[in-house]
């Protein structure tokens, strides 16, 4: 196979007010004519960077230090400006992830792939709107007719990257870079797009460098990956043989923590960092029973039903998985049950009570608040920026439990090491803590009050995979130590098998299956369910090393 | 026609939406005025008025009848286009207004064009170039802008212009003596001379307005300014302009197709305001140019108790505040598809 794209000791750097950021440091890799490369890592391995530096699109302040880049014959890191627009596009293009941030809001989605159409000279003023037209029904978009004049605004996340696709296929370029096109999209509509991505691909002959934190995703799509950390590349190789027999630790870490069949929430972790697995008590008393649940919102076109009467039952010390794609009622169900949000019918039997009788709105004067507490999906996005994380921790404890003074500080510090929060890190404000700090403070904040029923909504979903892992097993702990019932909250089937005794599946405000995790991951009943099963990816088995 | 019907209807509502608003401001108006400082039967009957010929004057003003029933003689005229008399100059104050209004509209126009064709594409230098001299500039211009009192400009542009360098005509008024003002059709001096196409008058009359524009435009010129690079730079970090970018498309395209339109939404927003105060600031600047305009006749009837002009002002500036506003909103409409759907 002949060389399409091939770097050599790429190196990239930001200049920043700390001074300058090694971002990419230093790494090789070649991309054969026809070959889906992949390239994971975490977030700030400098993967997205690599590409943008190829595509010459950094960021301000980013340079491209040393090294070479070359496509078909052409320096990328030394053509002209001009040169590159034509490249762009036309040669190399990209897609990205967030794909309704990605378009345009303004402009008609036809209009924005006749913009590149035009610009590269692949049609006139006359026959754009049939080329846009035919670029959309390349992407499998029906009625591409009238989905010309659509904004963004009004197409799904799953359409919106169709779109994206679009715009960046239309010209025909030979090399397509996908830049996390699927984060933040279901895990049906994922398995469509990478679907179509890879068809149009393999049809057109086209090569691709798929770059994703999902080890998982990129075995199943790729034909050779590259472990990219801290800027430089740790391992390249075939996906099945990294998955089967990981050279570098960092590379085995991810294997470890990427969630597959087969796997206990401890074998996530690094073998040194398992500790030994708590058995959580389960009685057969149920804490929260819901009842014909519903919920109605009034729409602009009528009534939605976002919960369409739904019951349930969670015992005590039980975890639930509450599983389901976007638009299915899962969030609303979970803010219901918090009672952030009054139902419109039903009953929530909580500890023998309805509280679906007390009003969302004096639900925080009620006594059971401190009882029922919520672990955000968005880890930064729910911690306030101004509050340190002691500030955060201690609100729930000042506003319900009102202690105050050396009790306050004791019971603070307490809860940072039973989340494992260091105690140095809570006098420090959100932006000044990672990914994982921020979910503990979260989380401290949300047994802070000792309560017996917690909804985890999504705690993980914007975490990478090896903090995640880290997450998760101490869910698992603390539910075990302190007794607790979780409700989790998600639409991934693999975490919610790791951790989950039984599993509720929605769709479309009703529940299309429920019952034992076992039961319902190997023997769904319900078509629902296997498309579900189905869409999520598939790692390569591990070899067992025993 | 599917497609755009719920926009249709939102424009629609939205303009239905500013009626209420309209008889809000007539009673407010209404009302202000009453709880003036003063009596105006006092002052109007004269110094050597006794308590009859006051009580007399009152009656014959209206006056002595309850206030609901004052305010619903009002809104009669008022439907009839009568805002009542101006008792100081002796003419109706919808005669006034019609004369005065546009002399004040023309000035903060005039302003508005010179201040967003200067401060538009200064911001939009600024945003691409961060951190040269453009940049620099900006920034020099905008904090000149806001610290500079109009009044102070103002007298600093006579003086150089008129007093040392005399470039500049004297700064009284609307039109030199030696010219004959053009035929009332619009009111506004430029349009009119030119629909007569008596250009010499046009151009005394340009004459006249440059140094006040200059100064209002100087005030109202920093916000502008400073908006559109700050609408710029979020715009140009935006997630499509990476795409736009990716695509290949050319730096003026992702400039303008794409970044500028985006922009524009709080620019919008921006001049919506920044009118606001122009007409507010006004008032100094027509003193300082002895402008004939809608301000200086308010300060002067307000110190008089002449309450109807004060009413007719307020009025008149309230629908003006309205119809503004409505403008604006529509103008986001236009701009904005994703408006009519997500507001209400």
């Amino acid at each position: 196979m002949s060389k399409m794209l091939s770097v050599k000791d790429l190196a990239v750097s930001f200049q920043t007010r700390r001074g300058e950021v090694d971002a990419v440091r230093g790494i090789s890799f070649e991309v054969a004519k026809g070959e889906i490369l992949g390239i994971v890592g975490e977030s700030g391995s400098g993967k997205s960077v690599t590409s943008y530096a190829l595509m010459r699109i950094l960021d301000a302040g980013g340079v491209i230090k040393a090294g070479e880049a070359t496509y078909s014959g052409i320096d990328l890191r030394r053509a002209a400006e001009h040169d590159m627009r034509d490249i762009r596009g036309r040669e190399i293009s990209m897609i990205f992830q967030n794909p309704r941030a990605a378009l345009n809001p303004i402009c008609k989605v036809g209009h924005q792939i006749e913009d590149v159409l035009r610009h590269h000279a692949r049609a006139t003023r006359y026959d754009a709107r049939a080329k846009a037209i035919a670029a959309l029904e390349a992407v499998k978009i029906n009625d591409a007719e009238a989905r010309y004049d659509a904004y963004p605004f009004e197409l799904s996340g799953g359409m919106c990257q169709r779109i994206v696709c679009a715009i960046a296929l239309a010209c025909d370029p030979r090399l397509l870079i996908a830049d996390e096109p699927t984060t933040g999209l279901d895990i049906t509509t994922q398995k469509a797009v990478m679907d179509l991505v890879r068809d149009l691909i393999r049809e057109r002959g086209m090569s691709s460098i798929l770059i994703t934190h999902d080890l998982g995703l990129a075995a199943q799509y790729c034909d050779r990956i590259l472990v990219m950390k801290d800027g430089v590349i740790v391992e390249q190789g075939d996906p099945v043989q990294i998955f089967s027999d990981p050279q570098h630790p960092y590379s085995r870490k991810l294997v470890d923590a990427t969630p597959r069949a087969g796997e206990t929430v401890r074998s996530l972790l690094p073998p040194q960092e398992r500790g030994e697995e708590l058995t959580p008590t389960v009685s057969d008393q149920p804490i929260l029973e819901v009842r014909d649940l519903t919920k109605t919102y009034a729409g602009k076109s009528g009534p939605v039903h976002a919960v369409k009467g739904i019951s349930f039952m969670i015992n005590q010390g039980q975890c639930v998985g509450l599983v389901g794609e976007s638009g299915c009622g899962k969030s609303t169900t979970s803010e219901i049950l918090v009672r952030l949000m009054d139902a419109t019918s039903g009953q929530i039997i909580f500890d023998g009570h309805d509280i679906a009788r007390v009003p969302a709105r004096s639900f925080a004067k009620d006594s059971r608040r401190a009882d029922i507490q919520m672990v955000f999906q968005d880890a930064t996005d729910s911690l306030n920026p101004r509050h340190t994380a002691r500030q955060t921790i201690s609100e729930p404890l000042r506003r319900l439990a009102r202690m105050r003074g050396a009790k306050l500080a004791v019971r603070i510090e307490e809860l940072a090491v039973l989340v494992g929060l260091p105690l140095p890190l809570l006098d420090r404000f959100p932006h000044q803590l990672s990914g994982g700090q921020k979910a503990r403070v979260g989380i401290a904040r949300a047994i802070a009050l000792d309560p017996k029923f917690l909804i985890l909504d999504e705690p993980t979903a914007a975490l990478d995979v090896s903090i995640q892992a880290v997450v998760l097993n101490l869910l698992v702990d603390l539910r075990a130590k302190l007794g607790l019932s979780y409700l989790f909250v998600s639409h991934d089937f693999h975490v919610v098998r790791l951790l989950c005794d039984h599993v509720i599946v929605m769709k479309d405000g009703e529940i299309v299956e429920q019952g034992a995790a076992e039961q319902v991951m190997s023997n769904p009943q319900s078509d629902y369910t296997n498309a579900l099963l189905a869409a999520a990816p598939k790692p390569p088995q591990r070899r067992n090393i025993s | 026609m599917l497609a755009s019907s719920p926009r249709l209807r939102a424009t629609l509502l939205r303009v239905a939406q500013s009626i209420p608003v309209v008889i809000g401001v007539v009673i407010i108006s209404f009302l202000l005025t009453r709880a003036l400082p003063g009596d105006p039967a006092v002052y109007f009957a004269g110094v050597a008025a006794d308590t009859a010929s006051i009580e007399q004057t009152r009656v014959a003003m209206g006056l002595d009848k309850p206030l609901v029933q004052q305010f619903f003689i009002y809104v009669g005229n008022l439907l009839q286009g009568d805002l009542g008399q101006s008792l100081s100059s002796g003419r109706s104050v919808a005669a006034d207004l019609a004369k005065r209004l546009p002399a004040s509209l023309e000035l903060t126009l005039s302003a508005l064009i010179l201040a967003i064709v200067i401060a538009v594409p200064l911001g939009v230098l600024a945003a691409t170039r961060p951190g040269t001299w453009v940049d620099h500039l900006c920034r020099v211009v905008v904090t000149a802008g806001v610290s500079l009192p109009t009044f102070f400009t103002g007298i600093l542009l006579i003086y150089i212009f008129y007093y040392l360098l005399g470039i500049a005509p004297s700064p009284l008024g609307r039109l030199d003596f030696i010219y004959l003002d053009p035929d009332h059709v619009t009111g506004f001096y430029l349009i009119d001379a030119a629909l007569m196409g008596d250009w010499e008058t046009w151009r005394g009359a340009a004459k006249q307005l440059i140094l006040p524009a200059t100064t209002l435009a100087l005030f109202t010129l920093a916000p502008i300014a400073r908006m559109t690079r700050a609408a710029m730079l979020t715009a140009l970090s935006s997630d499509f302009i990476r795409t736009a970018r990716a695509a290949g498309l050319s730096n003026r395209t992702i400039l303008y197709r794409y970044a500028f339109r985006n922009a524009l939404l709080p620019v919008v927003t921006t001049l919506g305001m920044v009118f606001s105060f122009a007409l507010g600031a006004n008032v100094l600047v027509e003193k300082v140019f002895a402008w004939p305009g809608i301000g200086s006749y308010a300060v002067e009837a307000l110190v008089v108790s002449d309450y109807a002009a004060v009413q007719g002002f307020v009025l008149a500036m309230a629908l003006l505040f309205v119809a503004l506003n409505l403008v604006i909103d529509l103008l986001y409409t236009a701009i904005d598809p994703r408006i009519g759907f997500s507001s209400k």
